[in-house]
């Protein structure tokens, strides 16, 4: 090979070196991305629950106390239908009502109601919190959480909002 | 920096020497007929990879079965595409380690010193075709159904052991929820065991002994 061929900043096996590794990386990112997007696409299909949930009359629940009021709505994941259940925690108390979720803000486990101590107990890390859904003891980091009301004559709606 | 670590490795790890006897040893003078092994492999590798991915998402049971390979199709993205490559490259896969087959036979290849690598090459072979059987089944279509139903009835017609083979291969006297996980089992965990260990061999004997040349016409 003649030496007025001859780049003097690079010779050929760099230079082959350097196409190999750029036309390697193109391909398998060809190859690479669909993978990435195959594993990943669930999780990209984010379900997007917005709807009011009719919980009855507000006279069937009690005054004072917490009750629960159990729910399931179906949800599609992949190929299966499944129903989900949720459970809303009814305080009615003289001109207002607060619902609260039974889902545990610590690590989401399921919280139920003490009637002899008048707390709620997470019985997953020991978490109290009281009637007003504010901590009393243990792990969680903020109350409870509580759904969005509404009053339509009596009948007592929360919003269900998710993804 | 990058040269500090490779030479740390390979001084520990000895690649350059896996390098040297596995890709710069010393081959005769051969034609594209000699690529085939080769393709196999690779085709057998893209099988494992598409096929860990579509794991992810099938379901060998028969209610889910046929759902969860709906929904690689139309519900995952790119779905179609890993589920299309594990379809065709299975055929061809059989294709190549067959034409790969013929070229070993007409060139002799399978003489001394090289009759296990034939003899393992047989093992790959009669796997492939297990894998090919055992996966035919698992999309639980009607067509996997009847397929199935023909090919353990035919192993059924061995004399003397028949019915008791087509009760294992089956997993009882009809094909059922039974047939299917363990058709399954076969095609993810126990076959693909025996695969890798024979490739292993094969792979050993091929670099041990090298490649045989193109017989001459005085040979």
């Amino acid at each position: 090979m003649g030496s007025k061929y001859q780049s003097p900043n690079l010779d050929r096996k760099s230079f082959v070196k350097i196409v190999t590794a750029a036309l390697g990386s193109i391909m398998a990112a060809i190859v690479g991305l669909p993978v990435i997007q195959y594993f990943i696409s669930p999780a990209l299909n984010i379900k997007a629950g917005d709807e009011w949930i009719s919980l009855g009359s507000l006279e069937n629940f009690p005054l004072d106390i917490p009750t629960l009021f159990n729910f399931t709505l179906t949800r599609v994941n992949g190929w299966e239908r499944s129903s989900h259940s949720y459970g809303a925690f009814v305080l009615r108390k003289p001109g207002e009502t607060i619902v609260f979720s039974d889902v545990c803000t610590h690590l989401s486990c399921r919280v139920g109601w003490d009637p002899d101590n008048l707390e709620f107990y997470c019985p997953c890390h020991a978490a109290f919190f009281d009637k007003n859904g504010e901590v009393i003891s243990g792990p969680p980091p903020r109350p409870m959480d509580r759904y969005e009301t509404k009053l339509e004559g009596d009948q007592l709606f929360i919003h269900l909002r998710e993804g | 920096m990058a040269e500090n670590i490779f030479s740390w490795l390979d001084e520990r790890l000895g690649l350059t020497s896996i390098y040297d006897t596995i890709l710069d040893r010393k081959v005769p003078k051969v034609n594209w007929w000699f690529t085939l092994g080769s393709a196999s492999l690779f085709l057998g590798v893209l099988q494992g990879i598409t096929g860990m991915l579509l794991s992810v998402y099938y379901v060998p049971t028969p209610d889910h079965a046929y759902d969860s390979i709906t929904y690689i199709m139309t519900g995952v993205q790119f779905g179609w595409l890993i589920r299309g490559i594990h379809h065709w490259g299975a055929s061809l896969l059989i294709l190549t380690a067959f034409i790969h087959l013929l070229r070993v036979f007409f060139y002799g290849a399978y003489k001394y010193p090289r009759e296990f690598t034939w003899l393992t090459g047989v093992i790959l072979l009669i796997s492939a075709l297990g894998m090919g059987f055992t996966g035919y089944l698992l999309p639980w279509n009607q067509r996997s159904y009847w397929a199935t139903t023909v090919g353990t009835e035919i192993a059924g017609t061995v004399p003397l052991f028949g019915d008791f083979i087509l009760r294992v291969l089956r997993g009882g006297t009809d094909l059922s929820a039974l047939t299917l996980s363990r058709f399954f089992s076969l095609h993810i965990w126990i076959i693909p065991a025996v695969v890798i260990a024979t490739v292993s061999i094969h792979l050993y004997l091929v670099i041990r002994l090298g490649i045989s040349n193109i017989p001459k016409e005085e040979d």
